[in-house]
């Protein structure tokens, strides 16, 4: 039962999220407003209750499981990628690449700078 | 088949949810447990095996994609709740994120920045169309989000969908032996890194070398969904009346 009301709170904050995201016209997938809401709602209770944590565990333990089927698309678009497999081989890549280590050397250079007790910092990582 | 009546089961099996659903559990099974067996090595990624036999296996059976899609939807169809669900570690590391939240902010957004930009511009240096460089700006994100994003700027979103899973796979494979070469061996900064560039797939593998990389690598997926909705249409419109 936990786990039901858990997956039924979910889908009901995606509800509200697209419901929301389509009347106000917000350009922001309805999942993420629902990933927004609730978030708040949890800061304001000052506590995730079991029902959500069990479901949301679940959910994200298997979420490379969830992108097989947008993967298995690759094969209706074939033709499409064939066509233009340079562009998008080489852009995707090196993006890829150029995101990740840009992303982290921002991320650990400014730590360094602004984040007090870097002495701690380190120690947690040990 | 010349059985007729193989070839009558067959007819409703093509047609019926139950085994596009199937195969892909069964699929992601045997992706998983192949990669369990490999000692966990990022090259046997599980969703880039799985959907490989998934490929194999409908190009075999002459089964077109938009069937197999009448049961694999119930999968796809998770990521919406998944990404609300993503509110939960969010909260979990909301203290630690408050420690940080300044090199956060910043290594997101310019992450994201980096992220839309560096794929537009090198697509339409080696001469992609403005479909693929519109298709390939979102593929950072989360694949809904991605999707959607796609679909407001002139891109496709089906396409999209594959561009994602695959720059995900890139970042899962690729991305503790980058971090080693560079150097990065704070869990902090490898998570943001990991959930910037290679959203949920990335998460994936980011908990496997921690649990502190995993919190901060979906942490860093759900607030960049966020950040690339609403910086990446924006970014498009400013690339594309300055260059």
């Amino acid at each position: 039962m936990q786990f039901l009301n858990g997956i039924t709170l979910l889908l009901i904050y995606q509800l509200v999220g697209e419901v929301t995201v389509r009347l106000l016209g917000i350009p922001i997938p309805g999942p993420v407003l629902g990933m927004v809401m609730l978030f708040i709602t949890l800061m304001i209770r000052g506590a995730a209750p079991d029902s959500v944590e069990q479901a949301s565990g679940a959910l994200l333990s298997h979420l490379s499981l969830l992108f097989v089927p947008a993967g298995v698309g690759m094969m209706a678009h074939f033709h499409r990628i064939a066509e233009e497999w340079v562009p998008i081989t080489l852009s995707l890549l090196l993006s890829t690449v150029i995101t990740m280590v840009a992303t982290a050397l921002i991320m650990q250079a400014t730590t360094r700078w602004l984040v007090k007790q870097p002495m701690a910092e380190e120690q947690n990582n040990d | 088949m010349t059985d007729p009546g193989l070839k009558d089961i067959w007819v409703y099996l093509a047609a019926s949810p139950l085994l596009g659903l199937t195969i892909t559990l069964v699929a992601y099974g045997l992706a998983y447990r192949l990669y369990l067996k490999s000692h966990s090595n990022p090259l046997v990624n599980p969703v880039v095996t799985s959907v490989a036999m998934l490929i194999g296996l409908l190009l075999l059976t002459g089964t077109s994609y938009d069937d197999y899609f009448e049961g694999g939807q119930f999968v796809h169809f998770l990521l919406g709740p998944a990404t609300v669900a993503l509110a939960v570690p969010l909260y979990q590391q909301f203290s630690r994120l408050r420690q940080l939240w300044l090199p956060v902010t910043i290594s997101l957004l310019s992450g994201v920045v980096i992220a839309a930009g560096s794929s537009i511009w090198l697509a339409r240096f080696f001469g992609g169309s403005t479909e693929i460089q519109m298709s390939l700006a979102p593929k950072s994100a989360t694949a809904p989000v991605a999707m959607g994003i796609s679909e407001k700027i002139g891109g496709l979103p089906s396409l999209t969908a594959v561009l994602v899973v695959v720059t995900g796979i890139t970042g899962a494979v690729l991305g503790t032996k980058l971090f080693e070469l560079i150097r990065v061996r704070d869990d902090t900064a490898k998570g943001i890194a990991m959930g910037v560039a290679a959203h949920g797939i990335g998460t994936a593998r980011a908990f496997q070398v921690s649990s502190q990389m995993g919190a901060f690598s979906g942490l860093a997926m759900a607030l960049s969904a966020f950040a690339t909705a609403v910086l990446v249409p924006w970014l498009v419109d400013w690339m594309q009346a300055l260059f």
